[in-house]
């Protein structure tokens, strides 16, 4: 290829990745856009601070974060463990590898899935929906999120690291506790934040398992609202006023999902920094 | 005094032999250095003697290692007496995720040596090691930051002080002075010097001059094959192989 035709080519090529990003550019500050000018406007204090019957979203908000906070938890007993037990010093490599396929796969996994699962099994089991059914069912939702981002968590620390601790004398339980828990720690949380900020924007999963009240949620056996939910079933009416609503709750889910992500963000880039 | 016998020694990693049928009788107590060009095998060797090569994956050992007469390999052998009998200090420093000190106290505390049940009797053993690796003044006055802050000279004087810590009674150093200033140098070799007395140093290194200066007994490695050993003072002036006598003319390194 000649000089020119090279120049020629290189000159294409920064022109198409300039204009795919353009286009993303635009679609996504749209979008943005879109939110915040119809939600802005009404979010305000009353919003938030009443619940369905008083007009607000309240019960939505904390619907909500109940919903994320008792699945995140739940999903954290069980990724946490997996995720140590599938470090190098435990799991062989084939194993490893095939847990990371599954996980994968389950990650991948349409979250309606897990809710059709879920209230299949509800119905089987006569439970109504309520906020312990939607917890469970977001939990499955976040464990193999959290599982696989804490495994490359564990993964992602030096060999020197285990290398070096054991030369010390500490047996492998020692130098989970002691040192790569330490060490992961940032990589831990972000993985938890990543899990969490996914389950609180899914709409899917609990769309048959918790259920929608306007009201805030009583006890874990009552049906609970949630952010999505709200969105979905308002935006749907045609009454300007409760519309509203879906706006205010669209952009404050926008806000939590993005809080959420720029600190998981920022402890990652922060993690990667005081390694060596 | 700890006694190391290698006998037919193989060490693979996969289908890649990297030492074949090794043999060797390491004289005990003072400083042992183990020479040989890059990649022939001499961290391998090194971490046969504490079984660290345990650690990584599809690697396969045969032969035995007799330490004090028990073989390391034997099944059941019991690992956590083993390391910490055999200390190690690493060809890359890193740092545990905690404070100076902690660093420096993480062995010790394992192995529940009486000297350091609590913080005020740990300083002292702390205090005691770091002089020794020459660390001490430098670090006295922010024991408690992060040893991720300290520069690779300082980290791979704290990994000796670390495993000096642990009161082995060998010491596998693997180039313990490759990232220091010549100041530095000096007082970590000063140290080599002293710890000769009670322990066996296996000290691989790179710079001829330094195993000149330390060295009592001297173990050439060529592609995982032990070519020549002896005292160092028949190994520099009257070597016998013609591998060894190149090396020491500098032609392969
Ligand atoms: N974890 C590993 N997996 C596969 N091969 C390895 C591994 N570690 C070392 N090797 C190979 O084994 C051989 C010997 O390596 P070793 O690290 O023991 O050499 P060395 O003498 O310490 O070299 P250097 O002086 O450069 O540190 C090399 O060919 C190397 O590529
Ligand atoms: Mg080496």
């Amino acid at each position: 290829m000649s000089r020119t035709r090279r120049c020629r080519m290189d000159r294409l090529a920064r022109w198409a990745m300039g204009g795919a990003l353009g286009i993303l550019g635009i679609a996504f500050a749209g979008l943005l856009l879109s939110v915040v000018m119809r939600g802005l406007p009404h979010l305000r204090p009353s919003m938030l601070l009443a619940d369905g019957q008083g007009g607000g979203i309240a019960h939505a908000l904390v619907g909500s974060l109940c919903l994320g906070a008792g699945a995140s938890v739940l999903a954290l007993l069980l990724a946490l463990p997996a995720a140590v037990a599938l470090q190098r010093a435990y799991a062989p490599p084939r194993i490893a590898e095939a847990a990371a396929l599954v996980l994968d796969l389950l990650w991948g996994t349409p979250s309606i899935v897990y809710g059709a699962f879920a209230f299949l099994l509800m119905v089987w089991m006569g439970v109504r929906t309520s906020l312990l059914a939607g917890i469970l069912t977001l939990a499955l939702v976040m464990v193999p999120v959290m599982t696989r981002a804490m495994t490359e968590a564990f993964r992602s620390l030096p060999p020197e690291l285990w290398e070096q601790a054991t030369a010390l004398g500490a047996t492998r339980g020692e130098i989970t506790l002691k040192v790569a828990l330490r060490q992961a720690l940032p990589g831990l949380v972000t993985a938890f934040l990543l899990a969490f900020g996914r389950g609180i924007g899914d709409a899917a999963s609990i769309l048959f398992t918790a259920g929608y009240t306007d009201r805030l949620p009583g006890s874990l056996m009552d049906p609970v609202a949630s952010l999505p939910l709200e969105v979905f079933y308002q935006l749907a009416t045609p009454d300007p006023t409760v519309q509203s609503r879906a706006h205010a709750a669209a952009l404050l889910l926008l806000i939590l999902v993005l809080g959420v992500t720029l600190i998981s963000r920022a402890l990652a880039r922060r993690a990667s920094r005081h390694r060596l | 005094m700890t006694h190391i016998h290698i006998k037919n020694l193989h060490v693979a990693y996969g289908s890649h032999t990297v030492i074949e049928g090794l043999d060797l009788e390491i004289p005990d107590g003072g400083i042992v250095a183990i020479l040989g060009p890059s990649g022939c095998g001499k961290t391998t060797l090194l971490k046969s003697l504490n079984r660290l090569l345990d650690l990584h994956e599809d690697v396969t050992v045969r032969g035995s290692v007799l330490i004090d007469g028990e073989d390391i390999y034997a099944p059941g052998s019991d690992l956590l007496a083993l390391r910490k009998k055999v200390g190690f200090v690493a060809q890359r420093p890193f740092p545990l995720p905690m404070s100076i000190h902690d660093n420096v106290a993480f062995g010790a505390r394992l192995h529940e040596l009486p000297t350091v049940a609590d913080r005020a009797a740990t300083s002292g053993t702390v205090e005691r090691h770091l002089r020794r690796a020459g660390l001490w003044e430098e670090v006295k006055h922010r024991l408690d930051a992060p040893a991720k802050g300290l520069s690779i000279g300082q980290q791979q004087r704290l990994s000796l002080a670390r495993a000096l810590a642990v009161e082995p009674e060998v010491i596998l150093a693997d180039e313990p002075t490759s990232a220091l200033d010549p100041l530095s140098v000096r007082i970590v070799e000063a140290q080599f010097r002293a710890l000769r007395q009670d322990y066996t140093v296996l000290l691989v290194t790179h710079i001829l001059r330094q195993a000149r200066r330390l060295a009592d007994y001297v173990i050439f490695l060529y592609d995982g094959h032990l070519v020549e050993h002896g005292p160092a003072e028949t190994f520099f002036n009257a070597p016998v192989d013609p591998r060894t006598q190149a090396y020491l003319h500098g032609e392969i390194s």
